[in-house]
């Protein structure tokens, strides 16, 4: 079993977060793990991808092999498209459709819309509104990470024990947030 | 033991602290930074008070380092690979008087050039300086190599490169921990000769390090991280696969045995031996390297390529320039290339851009008013966050060259005449490279403005302290600057007019002015709140 994940989003929103969750319930089944992350320049507002390779068995490279992904797993639409090149006919893209908008010629939305729903499979919500609705305004990355965790093979018990762990320095209001977040997130996978 | 999971650069710090290091030094550089930012937070470095702070640059950094070796101890320097350039003359000079206790440079290159100005590879420097080279292909090895790294300085007494690439430095993975071993006493060299670089005594240590070439190839022919595997099905392609590029590699082929002869290579000087059996074995060599093709044009200027072909770099079976990845290491041996869809037109860039509440973008946006009358051409520029001023909707910077070359820069151009000649340069590259710049500035009495631009960190590599932080106008002072042409403000909104005046007046002032706009960085702000509001 391999899971090879491109999480995508803008510097400073959050998809390492996402990184070491998944991270975090994958060691705990035994498995390896391979993470490449951006730091340095590019976190300065523009666009961020991290390369997360999840498997049972050895992984030898560090980057993702086009056409390969599993699952673009985005935390803003336009970026969700970026890493099209990686993912595989039968891949995933799941993304928060609120755009972030710190360019002048953003597109329009509607396009990046009609982009996404024109891949087979795919995911596109409100994560912002839907955090917000919860009471869990900053737990965003989490509602997406809820949204994939059944196309990644996770079970919700899985991915509460990793939040509990690696927020619980963080209080428990904050844990309580993201595991709601984590709920809200689920009930929209397919 | 549990494994850890760490960055290649993590990864490398773990090993060092637990093959018995008694210090680091180091400047930040991307990809480097994670090395020394890691042991200012391990627990076991503070515990043990393992040297750990900031040097002023890599020069100072290397010759620290240095010093530390020549009491026996175990230490590491840390830079990226530009940083080598400005640490060029300890380092090789390093290499004349080799190291007492084991001396490891670790230099993280930077290819794609994703945070840097240009993507040279430093083994071409650990080549020309003729030490050991080792190039970890995972994080694993990162670790093990600074418990190998040590040991092969202490038995040659040479120092030994560690070179990592932006991937390895900035990926994740398991690490397996071994058990550590104590630091050394201090102790001074047995030979009294052995640090001084007379010419008389140097001509000796250079035969010695001539003669020392030998051992270095035959550690390299037995070295655990490189590995041979002569035995194959198909003798049509030999493969050398450096450092990542193994990885990517494997990759390529998945979970399908690799049908042609292999050697790995993360030990240099690249083992000849074996590389002639693959040559004489095969009917083509490829050579995959991550970085510049340092080893390609070794080969064939060692004769190597007369009679078979030899593909890699230069013959464009791969990008002369720029990363690899598992596609282009596929394409390269012909096999099918996989691609999902095309980036659809709509998808813009999204470059990297000042933060919001920044204080460099106000400091710019006074800066173009002043300058507004003489039109563009007259702000030259440093290396930080601030570079990104030379974007829309600043455009307030004309230059970026290496750390401190705003201060000479606009020195020489100044000298040559141009009117107004300004530097912008941040607080910390201002530490790093810019002080001595001024000196020159205030010999020549030369009509500049230098402009520092303090926002009290080293921003662009994630907020690490600096050595000057705080005494800036005290520098300056001393330096010689003339007290009231040493200006400063609050770089604010609210002060835009104010800003834009000092500016102007210093323009006008024929000699050399310094202004200092002063607020702390947002992130480094937020972070701080952040700690306080637990």
């Amino acid at each position: 079993m391999k899971k090879d994940i491109i999480l995508a989003g803008v510097g400073g929103q959050g998809i390492l977060t996402i990184a070491t969750i998944l991270g975090h319930a994958a060691l705990k089944r035994g498995w390896q793990l391979k993470q490449a992350e951006v730091h340095g320049m590019s976190q300065r507002g523009g666009d961020v991808q991290s390369h997360l390779r999840l498997s049972d068995e050895e992984i030898h490279s560090d980057l993702i092999t086009m056409g390969d992904a599993d699952m673009i797993l985005s935390v803003e639409p336009m970026e969700s498209l970026r890493y099209l090149p990686y993912l595989h006919e039968e891949g995933w893209i799941i993304t928060n459709s609120n755009p972030f908008k710190n360019i002048p010629n953003y597109p329009n939305e509607e396009d990046l819309y009609k982009a996404i729903k024109g891949i087979k499979n795919h995911l596109l919500f409100d994560a912002d509104a839907i955090a917000k609705e919860i009471k869990a305004n900053r737990s965003m990355n989490i509602v997406v990470l809820g949204a994939a965790i059944k196309q990644l093979g996770f079970s919700e018990e899985e991915i509460s024990e990793s939040i509990k762990a690696i927020f619980a320095s963080k209080g428990e209001t904050i844990v309580e947030a993201n595991l709601r977040a984590l709920v809200a997130g689920i009930k929209l996978s397919k | 033991m549990e494994k850890m999971m760490l960055l290649g650069d993590e990864a490398l710090a773990q090993g060092a602290l637990d093959a018995g290091i008694s210090g680091f030094y180091g400047y930040p550089g991307t990809p480097s930074t994670e090395i020394i930012e890691y042991v200012q937070r391990s627990k076991q470095a503070i515990e043990d008070n393992i040297h750990r702070t900031w040097s002023s640059n890599e020069k100072t950094a290397m010759e620290t380092a240095l010093g530390m070796s020549y009491t026996g101890r175990r230490t590491m320097v840390t830079m990226k690979h530009v940083g080598l350039n400005v640490a060029a003359d300890p380092f090789m000079n390093s290499a004349m008087t080799g190291s007492h206790g084991g001396l490891l440079i670790a230099v993280a290159d930077d290819p794609s050039m994703h945070s840097s100005q240009n993507e040279q590879d430093s083994r071409f420097f650990g080549h020309f300086a003729m030490i050991p080279i080792l190039e970890p292909s995972n994080q694993q090895e990162c670790y093990d190599m600074a418990f190998y790294g040590f040991e092969i300085s202490e038995k040659f007494h040479t120092p030994v490169m560690i070179r990592l690439t932006t991937r390895l430095s900035h990926s994740r993975s398991g690490v397996q921990r071994r058990s550590r071993i104590s630091q050394n006493e201090l102790s001074k060299p047995e030979d009294i000769f052995q640090f001084m670089l007379l010419p008389a005594v140097a001509r000796k240590k250079y035969k010695n390090l001539i003669k020392m070439q030998k051992d270095f190839m035959a550690d390299s022919a037995n070295s655990p991280f490189n590995s041979f595997t002569m035995d194959a099905k198909d003798y049509s392609k030999g493969i050398i696969a450096t450092g990542l590029a193994y990885n990517y590699l494997r990759e390529a082929f998945g979970k399908d045995p690799i049908p042609y002869p292999v050697l790995k290579i993360c030990q240099y000087p690249a083992p000849m031996d074996e590389i002639r059996q693959l040559y004489d074995k095969c009917d083509e060599l490829y050579i995959l390297e991550e970085g510049m093709p340092v080893l390609e044009e070794k080969l064939i200027g060692a004769g190597f390529a007369g009679t078979k072909p030899i593909h890699g770099r230069l013959d464009g079976s791969l990008e002369r320039d720029g990363e690899l990845n598992p596609n282009k290491v596929a394409a390269a041996l012909g096999m099918p290339v996989k691609y999902g869809k095309d980036i659809p037109e709509i998808v813009t860039g999204r470059p990297p851009a000042l933060c919001v509440g920044c204080p460099h973008a106000d400091s710019f946006i006074a800066l173009n008013k002043a300058v507004e009358e003489y039109g563009r051409g007259h702000v030259f520029s440093d290396i930080g966050c601030y570079t990104l001023g030379f974007m829309p909707p600043y455009n307030a910077i004309n230059s970026c060259v290496d750390m401190g070359a705003s201060v000479t820069m606009a020195k020489g151009a100044a000298d040559s005449g141009l009117f107004p000649a300004i530097a912008v340069i941040g607080d910390s590259t201002f530490a790093h490279s810019g002080m001595t710049g001024l000196l020159d500035c205030i010999y020549d009495k030369s009509n500049v403005v230098i402009v520092i631009l303090d926002n009290s960190t080293t921003g662009m590599t994630g907020g690490q302290d600096y050595t000057a932080f705080g005494k800036l106008e005290e520098i300056c002072l001393g330096l010689g600057v003339e007290k009231e042409h040493i200006r400063s403000f609050f770089p604010f909104v609210k002060n835009h007019e104010e800003m834009t005046q000092v500016y102007k007046e210093e323009i006008a002032y024929e000699g050399v002015s310094v202004i200092i706009p002063r607020r702390e960085c947002v992130q480094t702000m937020k972070r701080r709140n952040k700690k306080g509001s637990k």
